[in-house]
Parts: structure tokens; C-alpha cells; sequence
């Protein structure tokens, strides 16, 4: 079905970005505007998923020339609920940067990047064309660019060299792997795409191209021996930026591997090895860095890249049930480091500090945000019925009817360091007292109490829907059976671009 | 021609994964942009390079009879060369900055020790 209102979820963005533009410096005004342009963004997004939820894929074709010679966008349900899922996490965002940023920052234009950079992940996430994809991805980038060094502190332009390069060099891949795809199959649009590849027999050709393409997004996605820039560039810009990225930045990765790989590249034994191999070594690598940092967010940096191993390794398997748990684990993934990112701008906000050596006593501090708090960290380690445990038991059940044993080691290390870190950082930050030889200095108790409320409504806004996901997990998993078989059978995606002369012949 | 291009190509790649392994910023940013030229024109080779064949139809033809140099290998070069010339920009910035702040053009010099974070 052929539906304009696709593109509504990126032009809020942009108008928001272009309105904030006009009221430069006036930061209040942008405060309003941000807030305002993302909870519009969220209606947007649910109205559009619910759409795509009762009738099918959409489908909206530029200026309607047809199929293959148009630039296509393409919302079936893995991209609208991404949609979504960027919708509320930029939502949450919006109101925590309204307080969380310093103004010194606003004044220098971080509401409008922002919202271009919501724009663009939108644009990537709908999108149903290779070369508009990597337009997408550059817009995302040089948005990040600016976030991560707007305010100039050294330790973050030191992080953003790395992390600059790093994100050039796998656009360039990326950019590398499409002029191989057009030079084979002559066409970009994504549908056409996986017909043409199933023609083309020259199978080491066609994975020299897929290596590229796992090159570029396994940098972006940060897997194993790709994601060092990850960990020294995520602890430095201001926690809202920090929370953007590593709830949404590394997950569209992620989600272009899983397009690119169902609809073009569909894993042969070569490919699913690969990835396997890339996932075990992602988790340990991840789960390892992570047990000896004392710096919250760097503990966190590592947290991410073990976690993107658990979504790899289901992708490498490549059954429905694997695919099930890998779509559940983003879903569930998004929110939750989303949230522990504004987690640790909030215990930034209360001790001036995060490192975990230095800090002490919340609990008895703030004992209800403290349980609040302990609610996220129990989904992220997945302790039942909460949502970091319904996809594990989806990828545990897949990996030992494959006969995956490397992986299960891998997803039982994986899932008892992140307890222990989980657990050490609940003792360190909440339990123990604070060290006697450093002074408290409470911004968070100065703060008028509507700032307080604007600080803390995020953190309830995810929980609350990271506890929606877990406890209401049957609704997800409908969600999540649809979005497996739309990758496994794409018949239905290339139907929704190409329409149905494609089957006629 | 597609043989001085198939040379240049590899050249540039060659040149420009040499830079990137190098430890200096400023080496490390001349990479990346000799790997972006050596993208744009394995695009512009891998679209067939066509000859004297303008993509255009003929005041009394309606559809193409003859083979055309496929214009669209030219438009995403145009994209990436555009999008590339404003990474350059920022890049080039970026690394001025970095360069006032820990005066080393080392790779090396860019690493902080953890006591100093917040």
C-alpha cells in the first residue's frame, strides 16, 4: 500500500530542527520546541505503527515513478517499530537535555543537531534504498560529530578523533560495498535488489561485497575486533548525548545488518559462521572490559558491546526463533541503555561524580529513585519476569537446538558479568557508605523541584515501558513472531515495494 | 582507460590504508580522504564506462535503442563527494582543536588517563 504519511516521522524532526534554528540562542524557546517537536514525533510514530500493526507494510515511492527507478521508502513492522522505539527514547531524551544540558551548550546549537540526528535515524530506519541509506547514515554521523564535541572539554575531543575515524572509515566501506552491489545487479533499491542477487552466480563476488557491508555496520554496531573507539569515546559527551548514542547509535547497526542480511545477503554456512565467531568473541571481549572499569558510563561502553553479541549471534543463526530473540533483545536493548545513560547524568546531577570508587550512599539518600533505579538494573540483567529475560530464553533455546555450545558459554558468561558488574556498581554506588574524604556536593537537591520533576520523568517514562516490555511480554513477542517471518519470507517486503507484477513472470 | 583506472584505484586504497596505519592525525586524515577518492572512482568504474553515449532520447525516438552511459554511477559520486568534502571540513577542524589542546600530532598523546574523567 502506497502511504505519504511514511515520511512524517523524519520531517517533524526536520522542522523542529529548522524552527529551533530561527529561535538560535533563545534557549528557552528551544527547550519548549524540543520537548513539544518529540512528543508530536512519539504521536507520529504510534499513529504510524498502529497503521502498519492493523494493514500491512506501506510503502511511499518519490515523486511516483515506479518501483525499481524511484527512491522508495518502506515502513514494514521491524522498521516502524524501530520508528517507534527512537520516538520514545528521543522523547525521554528531549525533557532530561532540557535540564541535564548546561546552557553554554544550547547556546551553541545542541537542540536543532539533535533533532537532525533524529531525523536522520528515522530516515535510516525507513528507507528501502542501499545508496539513500548510507545518505541517512552520513546525516546521522555528522550530527553525532557535533553532539560529542559541542563544549569542547578535552577529553572529549579526544574521544571524538577516534571516534570520527573510526565512523568515516565504515562509511567508507559501507560506501565501497554499494559500488560492488550497482557494478553487479545494477540497481539500489533494496527489494529489487535481493531478486537481482538470486540471479547472480558468482557467489565470491557477491561475499566480497557482503564483507563489506558487515565491515561498515560491524564498526558502527561495534563487534569485535571493531569496536575499541567505542569504550574510550562514550564515557565523554554530557550524559543526554551519551544516552542517544548508546541506546540508538549502535542499534541501527544492528538493524542495517539485519536488512541488508535477510533481504540481500542471506547467510550462507560461510556467513553464519562468521558472525558466530564475531558474536562469542563480542560478548567475552565486552563482558571482560567491563569487569574492570570503576567509571560508571565506561562500564556501561563495555555493557553495550557485550550486549550487541547476544543481537549478533541471533542474527547468525538465522532461524525463526534466533531471529525472535535478536528483534526482542534491540527492542528491549534501546530502552534500557537509553536509560541507564540518563541513570548515570542523574548520578552525575546528585554526587558531581561517576566514579563508582567516590561515591556511596544513595540508597540512604534517595531510597525511591534508589528502587527505581534497581528496576532497571534488574532488566538489564534479565532477571525474570522482567525484559532482559524473555529474548535470552529465545536465543538459549535456539542455540542448543543448533548445537551453538560456543555461543551458550558465551550468553552464560555474558549474562553473569553483566550481574556481577550490575551488582557491584548497586554495592558501590548505593550500599556503601560515602567515602569520608569526599565532600557531597548535592546539585540535585538545589535544583527547583519542576527541574527535579524534568529530571526524573524520563528515567520513569523508560522504566516504565522497559516494565510494559517485560511483564507484558506476550504483546511484544506477536510483534516480534511478525517481524521474523517478514525477514526469513521477505516476499512481503518486495511485494510492498515492487507490487505484484514482480510475481507474475 | 579502465585499465588506468582499475591502477589509480588500487593505488589510492593502497595509499590510503598506508596513511591510515600511520600514528600521525594529520596522515590518519589524508587516508581516509585518499580511501574516499578511491571509492568514488571504483563506483565510476564499476558502472561501466560508456563512451560518447549521452543518456539522452532522441527528438523522434521514444525509448532508448542504443546502449547509454548509465548517468546514475555519476549522481551518487556527486552525493558522496559532497557529503565527504563536509567530513573533510569538520575533520580538519576537529583535529586544529585537538592539536591547541594536547599540542601532539600523535595518535598516541590522545589518551587521558581515567583519573581525569568526571
Amino acid at each position: 500500500m502506497i502511504d505519504n504519511h511514511i515520511l512524517a516521522p523524519v520531517f517533524i524532526h526536520l522542522f523542529t530542527a529548522i524552527l529551533q534554528l530561527i529561535a538560535w540562542r533563545k534557549t528557552v524557546t528551544q527547550r519548549f520546541l524540543s520537548v513539544g517537536g518529540a512528543f508530536i514525533g512519539l504521536l507520529i510514530a504510534i499513529r504510524l505503527f498502529a497503521k502498519v500493526y492493523t494493514e500491512g507494510s506501506l510503502s511511499m515511492h518519490a515523486s511516483n515513478w515506479e518501483a525499481p527507478f524511484s527512491i522508495v521508502f518502506v515502513a514494514d513492522l521491524l522498521a516502524v517499530s524501530m520508528v517507534l522505539l527512537t520516538a520514545i527514547a528521543g522523547f525521554a531524551v528531549s525533557i532530561f537535555s532540557s535540564v541535564g544540558i548546561a546552557r553554554q551548550r544550547m547556546l551553541y546549537g545542541y537542540f536543532p543537531i539533535f533533532h537532525f540526528l533524529l531525523m536522520g535515524l528515522n530516515g535510516a530506519f525507513l528507507t528501502g534504498d542501499i545508496f539513500n541509506l548510507y545518505v541517512w547514515f552520513e546525516v546521522i554521523i555528522i550530527s553525532s560529530f557535533v553532539l560529542m564535541t559541542l563544549g569542547g572539554r578535552k577529553a572529549q575531543l579526544e574521544g571524538a578523533v577516534k571516534y570520527m575515524a573510526m565512523n568515516i572509515l565504515a562509511s567508507t566501506f559501507f560506501l565501497t560495498g554499494i559500488g560492488i552491489l550497482y557494478g553487479i545487479s545494477g540497481s539500489l533499491n533494496m527489494a529489487d535488489l535481493s531478486i537481482r542477487i538470486r540471479e547472480f552466480h558468482n557467489q565470491p563476488l557477491l561475499d566480497v561485497a557482503a564483507i563489506f557491508f558487515l565491515l561498515g555496520f560491524g564498526i558502527k554496531s561495534a563487534v569485535f575486533p571493531l569496536y575499541y573507539w567505542l569504550p574510550s569515546s562514550y564515557h565523554t559527551p554530557p550524559s543526554a548525548v551519551a544516552a542517544t548514542f548508546g541506546g540508538l547509535l549502535t542499534k541501527v547497526g544492528v538493524y542495517a545488518i539485519l536488512r541488508v542480511f535477510s533481504l540481500m545477503f542471506v547467510p550462507d554456512e560461510f556467513t553464519k559462521n562468521l558472525l558466530m565467531v564475531m558474536a562469542v568473541l563480542t560478548i567475552l571481549t565486552g563482558a571482560f572490559g567491563a569487569l574492570i572499569k570503576t567509571n560508571i558510563r565506561r562500564l556501561f561502553s563495555y555493557l553495550i558491546v557485550c550486549h550487541i553479541g547476544f543481537m549478533i549471534g541471533g542474527i547468525a543463526m538465522f532461524t525463526k526463533a534466533a531471529l525472535m530473540g535478536a528483534v526482542f533483545y534491540l527492542i528491549h536493548d534501546i530502552m534500557v541503555k537509553t536509560n541507564m545513560f540518563l541513570i548515570a547524568g542523574y548520578i552525575r546531577q546528585v554526587r558531581g561524580t561517576m566514579d563508582m570508587t567516590k561515591l556511596g550512599g544513595l540508597y540512604k539518600a534517595y531510597p525511591l529513585i534508589s528502587l527505581l533505579i534497581a528496576l532497571v538494573l534488574f532488566s538489564l540483567v534479565g532477571v525474570p519476569p522482567l525484559s532482559g529475560f524473555w529474548p535470552k530464553i529465545y536465543l538459549f533455546q535456539e542455540a542448543f537446538v543448533g548445537g551453538q555450545y560456543f555461543f551458550i558459554a558465551a550468553l552464560i558468561i555474558g549474562s553473569l558479568v553483566t550481574m556481577y558488574v550490575i551488582a557491584k556498581l548497586w554495592a558501590d554506588v548505593f550500599w556503601k557508605n560515602t567515602p569520608e574524604d569526599q565532600p557531597v556536593e548535592d546539585k540535585f537537591k538545589e535544583l527547583p523541584p519542576f527541574k527535579k520533576v524534568l529530571l526524573l520523568m524520563p528515567i520513569v517514562l523508560l522504566c516504565s515501558v522497559t516494565l510494559y516490555i517485560g511483564l507484558q511480554a506476550e504483546h511484544v513477542v506477536l510483534a516480534v513472531d511478525r517481524i521474523s517471518n517478514e525477514l526469513l519470507d521477505t516476499s512481503s517486503y518486495v511485494k510492498t515495494v515492487l507490487g505484484d507484477k514482480v510475481f507474475k513472470k | 582507460m579502465e585499465l588506468l583506472l582499475v591502477v589509480v584505484l588500487g593505488l589510492l586504497y593502497a595509499a590510503g590504508i598506508f596513511l591510515i596505519l600511520r600514528r600521525s592525525m594529520v596522515k590518519l586524515l589524508l587516508g581516509i580522504m585518499l580511501l574516499g577518492n578511491g571509492t568514488n572512482i571504483l563506483i565510476f568504474l564499476l558502472g561501466t564506462i560508456t563512451k560518447g553515449k549521452p543518456p539522452v532520447i532522441g527528438p523522434d525516438q521514444n525509448v532508448f535503442q542504443d546502449i547509454y552511459a548509465d548517468p546514475i554511477p555519476q549522481s551518487l559520486i556527486l552525493t558522496a563527494i559532497v557529503i565527504s568534502f563536509a567530513l573533510t571540513a569538520f575533520a580538519i577542524v576537529l583535529l586544529k582543536r585537538v592539536y591547541a589542546l594536547v599540542d601532539s600530532d600523535d595518535l598516541d598523546d590522545l589518551n587521558t588517563p581515567e583519573e581525569e574523567d568526571l
